[in-house]
């Protein structure tokens, strides 16, 4: 097996021996079965008149429920991503762990690609596995599904690899500590310069609009937290953004439109970047 | 082919390493021959971790130059020639003994099918195939440092840098680490040990350099080193003045009753003994002998310090 995969390999196989997959399914299995049961009470819920909602009223609700508990499951992930991803050089580096791995024929760049490419696994695997758990949890009781899943899990998958590319930046250099909560600390100030950026473009002002941009460029965690709201969407809340002018898009947990197509090429300019800022981090760097 | 494999195992030139204004090592030049068993000694923080380092290429050199086996270091195919026990040792917890080792088979890279004969051996060297299946979590210090030598092994590497091996070991784990150092050597690897364990390296070494303040003071076969006479003698009555006079005698080793003369002439032990007696000092054993290593080292490090 070439060095990359080993690495890789390394990588979900500690995090599987660590118990950490294991601890993340259960608790996943949990928020899936007490959101289906929240769900499906929104279903027998009775007006003052004694009639159930309708079921477009229940749909409407669903989705917007869906969207705080998608968030929440973004979170979780971009937390992990951090928390995991902080420690994954340096902690080898200070414990000697790589010293006798790093004098076998293994270029520094194949444990950088190797380390990132097993949690990008994992990261990926848990973000579809988790939406598509509380997708069917979601169908089952309240019979909505979102317009776009495969854009959801796509979107959301992608936070969690950007989140887990900025640590792995800083786990070349930092501690695992400090590389994990710069990263946990760049993730939130990305997504309140996000709001703030929604704010200018309410206010129309646009130096608060260029704040959300930048940080846009900068970690595109919150542009593509967006286009995963943006795939939660139904039209009927779409329409009723759009007809709110510039005042609709002023909320983190709504978008108007999807993420434009420079935004996405600029997503996968940004994961090259930080790989080979890694890579090269982590080459000059004497151990 | 032809030139690298009658090249020696270790070669340097000037090698020289500084972070920032520290030097760590100034201007390293040795040659270590194939098959030899090299001692490397040292004080604490005299270079001997940032050579190993160097030529294993986890450093980069300031200046100088050095090739591993003909090779110059940082040549990736040299390392699949090469073993590694690092002083700072640590291997993945969550695997068992036998899983690192293949772990080191897979990226040495060794063909898959030598792994499980590669494995079998290594752990029967070091002593741990009955434990070959535990977790690493549950092994001791000791263990882990056998675990790691093991890992060193596979692949029956041509040159293995040994990094303090025996740091965590007991007096038995320390005889077995000698007797497989001699094997090593019998079937033609060549062995850099480093080590601040004076009688180990005295034990096993063909050949020393002693490093101090990042630079060779002094190098040689164990004969060549050792070929003067030390003065061991009990003594009382002596004050501190008297014991720095007595430093025109050279290095002294000065342990309260007992002081060694770590080189020492011995047709100047009676004149040795009327200054102490002149001094005021009452003399109850005066001992000569062939220097050890550590007298020499000692004497060493006291000429470099002047």
């Amino acid at each position: 097996m070439a060095p990359v995969l080993v690495f890789a390999r390394l990588t979900v196989q500690e995090s599987s021996r660590r118990r950490l997959l294991l601890a993340l399914v259960i608790l996943t299995l949990l928020v899936v079965g007490f959101s289906a049961w929240g769900f499906n009470k929104i279903t027998t819920v009775t007006r003052s008149d004694g009639t159930v909602l309708p079921h477009d009223q229940v749909s409407l609700i669903t989705s917007q429920l869906l969207i705080v508990i998608t968030f929440m499951y973004s979170g979780v992930l971009a937390l992990s991503a951090a928390v995991v991803a902080g420690p994954l050089i340096s902690s080898e580096v200070e414990s000697g762990l790589l010293l006798s791995m790093l004098a076998r024929p293994v270029r520094r760049s194949e444990v950088v690609i190797g380390k990132w490419l097993g949690l990008a696994i994992l990261v990926t695997i848990y973000a579809a596995g988790s939406a598509l758990l509380e997708l069917t949890a979601v169908n089952w009781a309240t019979g909505y599904e979102p317009p776009h899943p495969v854009e959801l899990v796509l979107y959301v998958a992608a936070e969690g690899l950007a989140l887990l590319s900025l640590g792995l930046v800083l786990s070349t250099r930092l501690s695992g500590i400090t590389g994990g909560v710069i990263a946990l600390v760049a993730w939130l100030m990305a997504w309140i310069a996000g709001v703030v950026g929604d704010i200018g473009t309410g206010l129309q002002n646009s130096a608060l609009q260029n704040v959300g941009t930048i940080s846009h460029l900068l970690l595109p965690t919150d542009g593509l937290w967006r286009g995963a709201v943006y795939a939660m969407e139904p039209d009927v809340i779409l329409a009723a953004l759009r007809a709110a002018g510039t005042a609709g898009r002023a909320n983190p947990f709504s978008a108007v439109d999807p993420p434009p197509t420079a935004f996405l090429a600029w997503v996968v300019v940004w994961f090259g970047l930080m790989l080979t800022l890694s890579i090269w981090s982590f080459r000059t760097r004497e151990i | 082919m032809g030139v690298a494999a009658a090249a020696p195992a270790i070669h340097t030139v000037d090698l020289t390493k500084r972070f920032g204004s520290t030097v760590a090592l100034a201007g390293l030049s040795m040659t270590v021959p194939r098959g030899e068993i090299f001692g490397f000694l040292g004080p604490n923080g005299a270079g001997k971790t940032t050579s190993v380092k160097l030529l294993l290429g986890l450093l980069k050199p300031t200046s100088g130059e050095a090739w591993l086996l003909g090779e110059p270091i940082g040549d990736l195919g040299t390392r699949r020639r090469i073993g590694y026990l690092p002083e700072l040792f640590r291997y993945q917890g969550w695997l068992d003994a036998r899983e690192v080792l293949a772990l080191h088979c897979e990226l040495a890279p060794l063909p898959r099918s030598t792994w499980k004969e590669e494995i079998a051996a290594a752990l029967d060297t070091v002593g741990l195939t009955d434990r070959a299946d535990d977790r690493v979590s549950t092994f001791s210090k000791g263990m882990q440092q056998r675990l790691g030598l093991a890992a060193a092994l596979v692949g029956k590497p041509e040159l293995v840098f040994l990094d303090e091996p025996t740091s965590a070991l007991d007096p038995v784990g320390r005889h077995d680490v000698r007797e497989i150092i001699r094997g090593l050597s019998d079937r033609g690897t060549a062995v850099f040990l480093n080590s601040h364990l004076l009688s180990e390296v005295e034990q096993v070494c063909d050949r020393v350099a002693v490093v101090d303040h990042g630079r060779v003071i002094a190098s040689g076969t164990m004969d060549e080193l050792l070929s003067g006479t030390a003065v061991k003698v009990r003594v009382s009555g002596l004050d501190d003045s008297a014991r720095t006079r007595l430093a025109a005698f050279g290095p002294l080793d000065d342990e309260g009753e007992h002081l060694t003369f770590t080189k020492l002439d011995i047709e100047r032990v009676p004149e040795l003994v009327s200054t102490i007696v002149a001094l005021g000092g009452r003399v109850y054993e005066v001992s000569p002998r062939h220097q050890t290593l550590e007298d020499r080292f000692l004497q060493l490090l006291h000429e470099d310090d002047k």
